[in-house]
């Protein structure tokens, strides 16, 4: 008898020495887990731009409560249906109501939602306002209402246009007016983009409406035809490519209008501009000899009909 | 105790009688000929049923397609034409029309009236719908609609939808819109005018509040949508260019008008279920609803804001900052009445007898499962916050947490609940809850998972996805998800088929109810009551049973040892 208690002591303190060595690892393994687990379901992108980092906190905020909210309300009724099932609590109580809780539980869902919108106008500035920007590459913009502007006024300025089902990018200050006289460099589904600078994004649709989404860059902006909508990110990190696609059904095939946004450094970026420009002037200059052969063989004439 | 016994039968005895008239026709015939708001709530429900097994089979052909990276099932094409019919079928011919199913069958009977105030209007109600499911579903034979339920043009426009099926869908509106309308004066003249003696607007059925509130928020938000399609009818049509912004039309315009129908349209949806669980709880609560007038208020106050809410649908198209706010912020508002539904919803349950039937199973996963949507709810009325989320499967996920977690659900909850008087046979309860547990397990696998998947960054009615954008995980349980739910919901189809001819006779108040309709025989005879009784509380079958209480010393309403608890 003695034996066997001796026995149990022993696998007792086993346990406990077990216990005491397992349980911290198992704990950190856990919230370890967890943590990447949380990372990759359930938060939004931060850190590539300030504005989808200060999304991703208000994001967590209204997360922290929410979770709080389920839990209580969700333990109430638990509670109830363990607690009072017809089984263990055969006679309900006849109350109708009380209108002191009613209130005051009015007033805490009330409070709750204060202290949300107050959070969102206090990271609203973070969000749509553009920090200071060196932007030697881009010409300064002249402000405007809508388009965001940092303080200094310096930003590269790209224009987006959106078309079934490609997304189309033109570089350099009034993009969206004169960039055919201007000979501005433009590309397509990949953009390239300066890291460390505000880059504004012009966007506009030719077709059917589009939606511009970058997620690690910020939210997202409908691409309206007849309408222009701005936006802007800061790419905090170089040789980055960050993925997005076209968030508006736009037409059968919506699921392949992707979108990159190539971030390099603003010396390479400013390389990758003169380069884009000699391809492309060159590819016309090649354009141009064709249709002046074509039409000294009298297959084009002169105004370029056939 | 000795001299109370438990009632063996339901008491009070019922004063109807059905009058048997020879049979004179056929019984197709009657069934196309009548007024009765008995049998047109029957069709509805039946036809309502029918677009909800098309529309689920839709659903999961996308689900099909999106199971694994790259798949192949189906093409773009077909994939825009599945999620417009999937989304104009649940919304246009399930959700809206089922309640007004429910609204039917059961509103003259709560109220204590003998029949609808216009039961031809009311039939013709019906026959629009049909008209205008088959319009639409007749499509399919050409070319079915795909710019989505929501046909923003100028994908919508004649340029890039050029098929007729575009139109059929312009008509399905206009057709199920007339036929809503009609429906909703209907409701509205016959709950103000045909209520049973001493029933005064403090003692209407919270459900009866809900379908009031419905026909006034569907008579506010239809003319709206009707206009708008109309507009959309003569642009593809007639040359005009309301939306047409190469001739300085605007398909903001579009967006503002259709999203002005379509946020007070999710109302229409949830506020009757909002009604169905007012009355379920309570019965298997074994107790009284807890706050009547504030879950009345908050229907009234939540229909209200529902007009103001609209352009949370639009934060990321062309709109002024202080339109983002506001909107914001009315969204916000339209939080604190439901969160007092739920709250007393909850507080029903406390110190409650809980009788845990199918239907009280369905009503409490309802309330689950509807707290989340409104909690998920709060991240996309955060203007900054819905600028990642918006078109993504989070808002997927959200909108099916409020309409099938919240809809649905309820549906599921008022058929087990008022099967018995419709068709005077109880239901299966064991399939029943075994039917929830699959439905609600499916379901969550489903939407939850979509949450995540729209927080890393997958946007919504896409028919494709690379492998390496690490959605197929998510994907994958998602699909398998959808069949378990899908396996759930035909358990309770074939409970509801069944029981019509095997389940046991209910008798005229199984559950030891509430409201009026229990005082009838079940099914009720085409003129519903032979008497009214005076309407002395919002509970007029429990005043009626505590009065033969008194008198006679039996036992009206147990502590929930009923025997059907443990059927």
């Amino acid at each position: 008898m003695s034996r066997a208690r001796d026995l149990l002591a022993t696998l007792r303190r086993r346990h406990a020495v077990a216990a005491a060595v397992f349980l911290p690892v198992a704990a950190g393994t856990f919230f370890a887990a967890a943590q990447t687990a949380a990372a990759r379901c359930c938060t939004l992108p931060s850190g590539g731009s300030p504005n989808a980092t200060a999304i991703a906190t208000l994001y967590d905020i209204i997360l922290g409560l929410g979770i709080a909210v389920f839990l209580i309300v969700f333990g109430f009724i638990a509670y109830s249906v363990w607690k009072f099932r017809a089984s263990k609590h055969p006679v309900a109580a006849q109350f109708h109501g009380n209108t002191r809780l009613e209130l005051s539980l009015t007033a805490a869902a009330t409070m709750l939602l204060v202290v949300i919108a107050a959070a969102t106008f206090i990271a609203l500035p973070t969000i749509i306002d553009p920090p200071n920007s060196n932007a030697n590459i881009g010409s300064v913009l002249s402000a405007s209402l809508t388009a965001p502007v940092p303080p200094n006024g310096k930003e590269v300025t790209i224009c987006v246009m959106g078309r079934q089902y490609i997304w189309r990018y033109t570089y350099g200050a009034n993009c969206n007016k004169t960039a055919w006289q201007d000979r501005l460099p433009y590309s397509y589904q990949e953009m390239e983009a300066p890291a460390g600078e505000v880059v504004k994004l012009v966007i506009q649709s030719s077709d059917v409406i589009h939606s511009w989404w970058i997620p690690a860059l910020g939210g997202k902006v409908d691409a309206v035809p007849g309408y222009t909508t701005y936006t802007w990110f800061e790419a905090l990190h170089a040789n980055v490519l960050y993925h997005g696609q076209c968030a508006q059904l736009c037409g059968r095939e919506h699921a392949f209008m992707t979108a990159e946004v190539n971030v390099v450094p603003p010396a390479q970026y400013a390389a990758w501009l003169r380069q884009q420009s000699n391809a492309i002037q060159g590819q016309n200059d090649q354009v141009a000899q064709v249709r002046r052969y074509l039409v000294k063989q009298g297959i084009l004439t002169s105004s370029g009909n056939f | 105790m000795s001299t109370i016994q438990h009632a063996s039968r339901p008491v009070p005895q019922i004063l109807v009688h059905e009058v048997h008239k020879p049979r004179q026709t056929r019984q197709w015939l009657d069934w196309v000929t009548t007024t009765d708001h008995k049998r047109i709530g029957i069709m509805y429900l039946v036809l309502t049923f029918v677009f909800f097994t098309l529309g689920g089979v839709e659903a999961l052909l996308m689900r099909s397609q999106l199971s694994v990276p790259n798949n192949t099932l189906v093409s773009g094409l077909v994939y825009n034409e599945l999620l417009t019919m999937h989304g104009t079928t649940m919304i246009f011919l399930f959700v809206v029309p089922v309640m007004a199913g429910f609204g039917n069958y059961f509103v003259p009977l709560m109220i204590g009236a003998r029949d609808m105030a216009f039961p031809r209007l009311n039939a013709l109600s019906f026959w629009l719908l049909l008209l205008g499911g088959i319009v639409f579903y007749a499509s399919i034979f050409w070319h079915p609609p795909q710019a989505g339920w929501w046909s923003y043009p100028p994908l919508s426009s004649k340029l890039y939808s050029p098929g007729g099926g575009q139109d059929a869908w312009i008509f399905l509106i206009h057709l199920t819109g007339l036929s809503s309308l009609v429906g909703a004066i209907n409701f509205y003249v016959t709950i103000v005018n045909m209520r049973a003696p001493g029933m005064t607007w403090g003692r209407v059925p919270l459900f009866v509040w809900s379908i009031l509130i419905y026909a006034v928020l569907l008579i506010i938000a239809l003319p709206v949508i009707a206009a708008a399609v109309t507009m959309l009818l003569t642009d593809r049509n007639f040359g005009t260019h309301w939306f047409d912004p190469t001739n300085h039309g605007s398909p903001v315009l579009w967006e503002n008008l259709f999203w002005f129908f379509g946020h007070p349209e999710v109302y229409i949806m949830i506020l009757p279920g909002f009604g169905m669980i007012s009355e379920v709880l309570p019965v298997f609560a074994r107790k009284p609803i807890f706050g009547y007038k504030a879950i009345a208020a908050s229907t009234i106050v939540i229909a209200f804001l529902s007009t103001l809410v609209w352009a949370h649908h639009l934060f990321t198209a062309p709109m002024p900052l202080v339109v983002l706010g506001f909107f914001m912020l009315s969204s916000f508002l339209i939080g604190i009445p439901t969160g007092v539904k739920i709250f007393n919803w909850t507080a029903t349950l406390w110190r409650g007898s809980l009788v845990m039937t199918a239907s009280m199973m369905w009503a409490i996963g309802f309330i689950v499962l509807f707290l989340i949507g409104g909690i998920t709810g709060i991240f996309l009325a955060t203007f900054p916050v819905d600028w990642q989320l918006n078109d993504t499967y989070f808002v997927v996920a959200h909108f099916h947490y409020v309409l099938v977690g919240g809809a649905v659900f309820t549906i599921i909850a008022g058929t087990y609940y008022w099967y018995p008087k419709m068709t005077g046979r109880l239901c299966n309860e064991t399939l029943g809850k075994w039917s929830f547990w699959v439905t609600f397990i499916g379901f969550n696998l489903t939407f939850f998972v979509q949450h995540a998947l729209g927080l890393s960054g997958m946007p919504r009615r896409i028919y494709t996805y690379q492998e390496h954008m690490g959605w197929s995980t998510y994907n994958f349980i998602s699909s398998v998800g959808a069949f378990i739910m899908a396996t759930g919901f035909v358990m309770s189809f074939y409970n509801f088929a069944r029981s019509y001819k095997t389940g046991k006779v209910a008798g005229p108040d199984p559950w030891k109810a509430n409201t009026l309709e229990w005082f009838t025989t079940s099914p009720p005879p085409v003129n519903n009551f032979d008497s009214v009784p005076r309407i002395r509380s919002v509970e007029p079958m429990r005043d009626i049973r505590l009065e033969v209480e008194a008198q006679t010393g039996t036992l009206q309403k147990t502590g929930g040892s009923e025997q059907f608890a443990r059927a």
